[in-house]
């Protein structure tokens, strides 16, 4: 492989790593989310911290314990091998989950938001019109959180895309399978290849700013999850 | 409608303990203070509030028991809440079919059609819902309750966050409600105003507890509660059109004890009309007064006295079958002599037409 067929595989890991983590994130990530702005346990909060501690720990401590979960000799690792798969560390699968746990913040928080800002009416309005739960979740709840929606899948793959400390530990540097754009900018930044760093570093930094313009232009235009 | 209801409710200070019974067509008023339980009551018949313990029959199926709860969009209501709520997602048009689109079997088209016509919206269904002022949104929200064809319709304070204005827009839409559809509707109110102009029978509430339950011609009239006790007591009177005396202006208008002469325009004929006289515009004299400006002149029984204040008495009197309420000072009480059993005559100053 050249360096720049090197240096393209692993920005297509990093996006097809990201596309598939916000995917996972959105689909767990919004009963999650729902639960949380809806519930009325008195120990919500326990829940709430947990999703929210990817925000402040070490990413290296995250990935250090999803190693040891994963791998051979972990839970997960050895329910994987106990089903006739191999174990999970090492491999681009163990990436998606690494970057699930890492990212999840990102994409409940905002969806929280958003549904917490709806309040009950409109869903109480829902069901004297005849509308089951779900059917108010999916035409009232959806629609009116939709902007919560962009910001949440936006996020959860803008932060992803920027993920080192978790693929370090959990997915190793293994090129043209776990190896992602943040590890090959540090290879070349490793081996003095200054140039080589600069354009993945420039293109990175675009466009995560694009993304989070987006976000913000989004929020500004669409009022209703901040009501 | 016929509604059992037997509900309880405890959060925190707050206790609803609700024994209801009523079989009514019309408009049944709920009124009482801020804070009295009037809205979780509505919001129980409607299936809003999983907490609250007890049995509900609502013409005759059980919504709620010990092993039931029907789900609130398996009730057959339909719910105006104090603010419209309309989705913001939707336009008019989305809003009305909403509910309409969720009808098993064939849905009633026509109910929608009638709502529109009824509440006048017409020529807003392309609008979204915030570039409606709030009179708009309201009338929007009451006819999408309406399209669903309920067999109740609940209304929590409808017009409580509206101005004068907006108020008087609404209000002759919810009465033509009633006398184009006949729905039988729950009215939850705390204003004096729209119960006596809209509400054919009053659920008194205080402290969580239905206290008193009646036709609101009897209740305004019963001088053991609050309601007399006001300055501004009144009674209200169900009349008919009669006739109509065009050389003057005046309609005649029949209850069962006599005719009121009120000026007017001239409304049809046989058409049922709401009379609301204030307690302080009726005089009471021992003798029929011929030589008097006075038009509305009845003969009338005392059945009971009560102070109001310490100048004051309320004194209820009886017009053939009719309840009427009047107020005078208690040295005019003591002049005429006034007492439970006397004949009088009642001189009313003026009287207000509702419809």
């Amino acid at each position: 492989m050249t360096p720049l067929e090197n240096d393209l595989t692993a920005l297509f890991i990093t996006l097809k790593l990201a596309a598939l983590t916000t995917l996972v994130l959105l689909l767990v990530g919004t009963p999650i989310a729902w639960w949380l702005a809806r519930t009325r346990w008195r120990f919500r909060f326990l829940i709430e911290a947990m999703v929210a501690l990817p925000l402040v720990l070490p990413p290296t401590v995250i990935g250090f314990y999803l190693l040891l979960m994963l791998g051979p000799e972990g839970p997960l690792g050895m329910l994987m091998q106990a089903l006739g798969g191999q174990s999970l560390a090492f491999t681009f699968s163990g990436l998606v989950i690494g970057s699930v746990f890492y990212s999840m913040p990102f994409v409940v928080q905002p969806l929280q938001g958003a549904f917490a800002a709806i309040g009950a009416r409109p869903l109480e309005v829902a069901a004297t019109l005849r509308a089951s739960p779900l059917d108010r979740f999916l035409t009232v709840a959806l629609p009116l959180a939709r902007n919560g929606f962009l910001t949440a899948a936006v996020l959860g793959f803008a932060h992803t895309l920027g993920e080192f400390g978790v693929v370090l530990m959990i997915g190793g540097n293994i090129p043209g399978s776990t190896q992602v754009i943040s590890i090959a900018i540090y290879d070349h930044v490793e081996s003095l290849e200054y140039v080589r760093a600069h354009w993945i570093s420039a293109g990175l930094l675009l466009l995560s700013f694009a993304l989070l313009m987006l976000v913000y232009a989004l929020n500004r235009r669409f009022s209703l999850v901040r009501a | 409608m016929s509604i059992q209801a037997d509900l309880q409710l405890r959060r925190g200070e707050f206790a609803l303990d609700v024994h209801l019974d009523v079989l009514e067509r019309g408009i049944s008023a709920i009124f009482g203070p801020s804070g009295c339980g009037k809205t979780t009551l509505l919001r129980a018949i409607a299936g809003l509030e999983p907490a609250v313990r007890g049995t509900l029959k609502v013409n005759g199926e059980t919504w709620q028991d010990a092993d039931h709860f029907v789900a609130p969009h398996r009730r057959p209501i339909g719910y105006v809440f104090q603010e419209p709520s309309l989705f913001a997602h939707l336009d008019v048009r989305g809003n009305l079919d909403y509910g309409l689109r969720r009808l098993r079997g064939k849905a009633r088209q026509d109910s929608l059609q009638q709502a529109v016509e009824l509440l006048g919206i017409g020529h807003l269904l392309a609008r979204q819902p915030q570039q409606l002022s709030g009179g708009e949104q309201q009338r929007v929200a009451i006819a999408r309750a309406l399209a669903v064809s309920p067999a109740l319709l609940l209304l929590d304070e409808p017009l409580a966050a509206l101005d004068r204005e907006r108020k008087n827009e609404i209000l002759p839409y919810l009465d033509s409600l009633q006398r184009e559809l006949g729905l039988p509707m729950l009215y939850v109110s705390h204003s004096r105003d729209e119960v006596a102009r809209l509400a054919d029978h009053l659920i008194l509430m205080g402290d969580g507890l239905v206290q008193h339950s009646g036709p609101v011609a009897e209740l305004f009239a019963r001088l053991d509660l609050a309601l007399a006790q006001e300055p501004d007591a009144e009674t209200v009177i169900e009349a008919e059109v009669a006739g109509y005396d065009p050389e003057y202006q005046l309609n005649w208008l029949d209850f069962p004890g006599g005719r009121f002469i009120v000026a007017g325009k001239p409304l049809p004929k046989g058409r049922r009309v709401r009379l609301q006289v204030m307690a302080r515009d009726i005089s009471l004299t021992l003798e029929h007064q011929r030589m008097t400006s006075i038009l509305n002149i009845f003969p009338a029984t005392v059945e009971q006295i009560a102070a109001t204040g310490v100048a004051q008495v309320n004194v209820r009197l009886r017009v053939g079958n009719t309840p009427l309420l009047a107020r005078v000072t208690r040295k005019s009480a003591d002049a005429l002599g006034l007492q439970p059993g006397k004949s009088v005559y009642a001189q009313v100053k003026s009287v207000a037409l509702l419809v």
